[in-house]
């Protein structure tokens, strides 16, 4: 007769047992924050249609120190988000090849940052001169 | 053992099926030097201290993929890894996470096998070529396509890492899913219309939500994450291209 008795170890709580889970969950929860912004503005979509004052009392609403508060986690979490995506992104696409050659990992890495740059720089020099 | 000898202590989840209901923690003190692997330590305390202590080793040099345990609660393979490391601090051994307990530090692997046996790790070719016909060549550049994934050992280390693994036993996992591209990649293979119904269900790529940590505990940088999340695209090419092609675009 078989002695075998198999132990099979609960996954309770696991995300907490190691920091690099702690992280991981840290990075999709990120997404509520943006989920709620994403709301906002829709709601601010809303109100402009609804006429001038609408639109008034919803800049004014955005004013508010939980608003300004809520802004400032939620572009923290954004951040946090895009940090994370940037070190991955060169294991979800295929592999770069330039001249025969595989693109190091780091410099895909770096490329994204100097093209969000640009487009940073784009979007504020369209803001402030455009 | 020498004058000179440090002494650290290891503490091991133990777990004897037929005494014990649950796993309990035992405490070794063992003697090492400097040199001497996580691997050494646990053959010290069954040679020395605790005859019943079970354990798999083979090879000693981090290619036969069968000592791999929880060290501090991260996968590692115990012969590559050096017990000076932690030292002065204490070691607690576990067995592989997400895998049953059979006793002490050994896992029942069986479900491994059975996912490594189903993606068919083995070049299937469109037309078996003859003795007399000699061997299926290969260029260094479509080599190097599948090289870096053909050097997985099987350790199961990126199971041990993977809670999505832990919390969906059915997910096919990250060594399994990397090998099926390691032969759908090869130019010599023709099977992958048939292996890509692995990968195309829910239990295939899908059920990777890209931790990561299985790339970070590979012991021989074989980067399963980027095997998964990279035919994420090729599960979504068929799948579209299937209404556009006559035969799924394969």
């Amino acid at each position: 007769m078989s002695t075998r008795k198999p132990y099979v170890r609960p996954m309770a709580g696991w995300w907490l047992k190691n920091p690099v889970y702690v992280r991981y969950i840290l990075r999709e929860s990120t997404a509520v924050f943006v989920g709620i912004y994403a709301v906002i503005l829709l709601v601010g979509l809303l109100r402009l249609s609804s006429g001038e004052a609408a639109w008034n009392n919803w800049l004014i609403a955005m004013q508010s120190p939980g608003a300004i508060l809520f802004h400032v986690v939620a572009m923290g979490a954004a951040v946090y988000h895009s940090v994370t995506w940037f070190s991955v992104a060169p294991k979800v696409m295929p592999p770069l090849m330039f001249n025969g050659e595989k693109v190091p990992v780091a410099k895909i890495v770096a490329g994204q940052y100097i093209f969000a740059g640009i487009i940073y720089l784009v979007l504020l020099g369209l803001i402030l001169w455009g | 053992m020498t004058s000179n000898d440090k002494i650290i202590e290891i503490e091991v989840l133990r777990y004897r099926p037929e005494q014990d209901e649950k796993p309990f923690l035992q405490s070794f003190k063992v003697p090492f030097t400097d040199d001497q692997s996580v691997l050494q330590g646990v053959q010290y305390i069954k040679d020395y201290l605790d005859g019943s202590l079970s354990f798999r080793w083979s090879c000693r040099m981090a290619i036969c993929g069968s000592c791999g345990m929880m060290i501090n609660g991260v996968p590692k393979l115990s012969c590559k890894t050096f017990l000076r490391e932690y030292y002065p601090g204490k070691i607690t051994l576990e067995a592989l996470k997400h895998f049953p307990i059979e006793k002490d530090l050994i896992i029942d692997l069986s479900d491994f096998i059975n996912k490594l046996e189903s993606i068919k790790p083995y070049i299937i070719p469109a037309a078996p070529r003859t003795l007399e016909q000699g061997e299926y060549l290969q260029t260094p550049r479509q080599l190097d396509r599948i090289a870096q994934f053909s050097s997985c050992i099987n350790c199961m280390l990126c199971y041990a890492a993977c809670p999505q693994y832990g919390l969906k036993p059915d997910y096919l996992g990250p060594a399994a899913i990397t090998l099926l591209h390691r032969y759908n990649e090869d130019n010599r293979d023709a099977a992958k219309a048939e292996r890509m119904q692995l990968l195309n269900a829910h239990e295939g790529v899908w059920g990777c939500t890209l931790v990561g940590y299985c790339s970070d505990v590979c012991p021989k940088d074989v980067d399963p994450a980027a095997a998964i999340n990279r035919n994420k695209l090729n599960s979504t090419m068929d799948y579209f291209l299937r209404f556009v092609a006559p035969r799924g675009g394969n």
